[in-house]
């Protein structure tokens, strides 16, 4: 596979979230406003390639029965340096994140892709296929953070969108949907997601 | 060579742990003192904010010093003695020479700690300001409480009834009503942060109760001699004006 294809698959066509489902835990709970999305989805992206680049260098010498551990321990790495360096220059993402920084660890599409790619691939295409998914993913968080934080609380980057005069409180009609707050509606929002996806790309769809 | 040996694995094991530690040891000490000030602007900031002073800090150029300048300029640490206990008290000066006192709060919110500080006005009643800050609330949810538009409902609301009994302001899920001075809305989605807050709040000024009430006896005392000294005085000058005659 060259580098390019390795890059631009799972953008769309092999997307982490709505082709694997990988990773949906944490797209349910940082996509209500769609700053601490972007800074999540750059956050990953960067682990996700570092990581696999990291794994995939020392990939010949790492023992196989500690395998997952040597991963978990490089991954953890990966993720308390992201954590103090956000604590050190953007001290207020770093607090709205909170504790999703360090559920990072836990992202399935890491793990997954170090054990699908970077133990078998030289470190280049391994950082690529990292980047890649983590932008993949990034991809995702922002446009379900983006109608999650429009129809949720009317704004977009946390500047208001819909006018003031239309609320129902100021003698308008409309009155922001709640419900997009909750977890529960990223959730509809991915499956909406994945549904289109299938519709546009039909490979996808299972043959019974 | 056999990377499956058990040497090998213990021996790979201890290295990788302690290359780790290095690099996160070394990461942690050459970071610590950047994020220490961060945290330390920060409290001044929110203390600031509680007065509503330097409400513009996020749009000038060097946000930190200039935070520094404001906080040296208006605030005063001090700390009151209750029983065995050290209370802190902020107390902020304006330009027109009235005084604010400014509480800090500690409370326990859903996944962490949720603390910010309120500051009353002279009276010892009526709110002036307040902020709030967490370490780990929901995003969108709980984490709603750092945001004006929750912060900026406690302005003017009373802690006392008007029996002058303590009430605190209460949090209220399902709207506050409308006029009513002790009670304000709760966040939609984070109930159990928002009345962490209500909590945090009744818990917290309850403990300078002595603090008020002495101040307050304090105050009218004060009131009560200025008034006195005006009125010798306009008796004096009565008298004067009886000789004069």
């Amino acid at each position: 596979m060259s580098n390019k294809k390795i890059f631009i698959e799972p953008l769309f066509r092999n997307n982490p979230v709505t082709v694997l489902v990988l990773g949906i835990c944490s797209a349910l709970a940082v996509t209500v406003k769609l700053e601490p999305a972007l800074v999540m989805a750059l956050s990953v992206t960067v682990v996700t390639g570092f990581s696999s680049m990291i794994v995939s260098l020392i990939r010949n010498t790492i023992p196989n029965r500690i395998r997952i551990i040597v991963q978990l321990v490089v991954v953890a790495m990966l993720v308390i340096l992201v954590d103090q360096l956000l604590k050190a220059y953007a001290y207020e993402v770093s607090k709205q994140l909170s504790v999703f920084v360090g559920l990072i660890i836990t992202n399935c599409i890491i793990m997954g892709r170090i054990e699908a790619f970077a133990l078998a691939n030289k470190p280049i295409p391994s950082l690529i296929d990292g980047l890649a998914n983590g932008l993949g993913y990034g991809i995702i968080l922002v446009v379900v953070a983006f109608f999650r934080e429009l129809l949720g609380s009317g704004t977009v980057m946390g500047i208001q969108v819909i006018p003031n005069a239309i609320y129902i409180k100021n003698g308008g009609f409309y009155e922001n949907n709640g419900l997009m707050i909750l977890p529960p509606m990223a959730l509809i929002l991915v499956g909406l997601f994945i549904w289109v996806q299938r519709s546009i790309t039909k490979e996808l769809i299972e043959k019974k | 060579m056999d990377t499956n040996k058990n040497l090998y694995t213990i021996l790979y094991a201890t290295g990788m742990v302690v290359i780790v530690a290095v690099v996160l040891a070394f990461a942690s000490s050459l970071l610590k003192e950047r994020q220490q000030r961060n945290v330390e602007i920060e409290r001044k900031q929110m203390i600031l904010r509680s007065v509503h002073l330097a409400a513009d800090a996020n749009t000038v150029e060097d946000k930190d010093s200039y935070i520094e300048q404001e906080y040296a300029k208006f605030i005063t640490d001090s700390s009151i003695t209750e029983g065995e206990r050290q209370l802190t008290l902020y107390i902020c000066k304006i330009e027109n020479g009235e005084r604010f006192y400014v509480i800090p709060l500690h409370g326990v919110g859903l996944w962490g700690p949720v603390w910010g500080y309120i500051s009353l006005k002279g009276d010892f009643n009526s709110v002036y300001g307040a902020t709030f800050d967490h370490k780990s609330e929901t995003p969108g949810l709980g984490a709603e409480i750092t945001t004006t538009e929750f912060s900026g409902q406690f302005e003017n609301k009373r802690i006392f009834d008007e029996k002058g009994d303590y009430v605190s302001v209460q949090v209220v899920k399902g709207g506050a009503k409308e006029g009513n001075y002790h009670q304000v809305d709760a966040i939609s989605g984070g109930t159990i942060t928002s009345k962490a807050v209500e909590d945090m709040l009744f818990k917290n000024i309850r403990e300078y109760m002595n603090f008020f009430s002495e101040n307050l006896k304090a105050a009218q005392e004060r009131a009560l001699e200025k008034a006195r000294a005006l009125e010798q005085e306009q008796e004096i000058i009565n008298n004067r004006e009886n000789l004069v005659r």
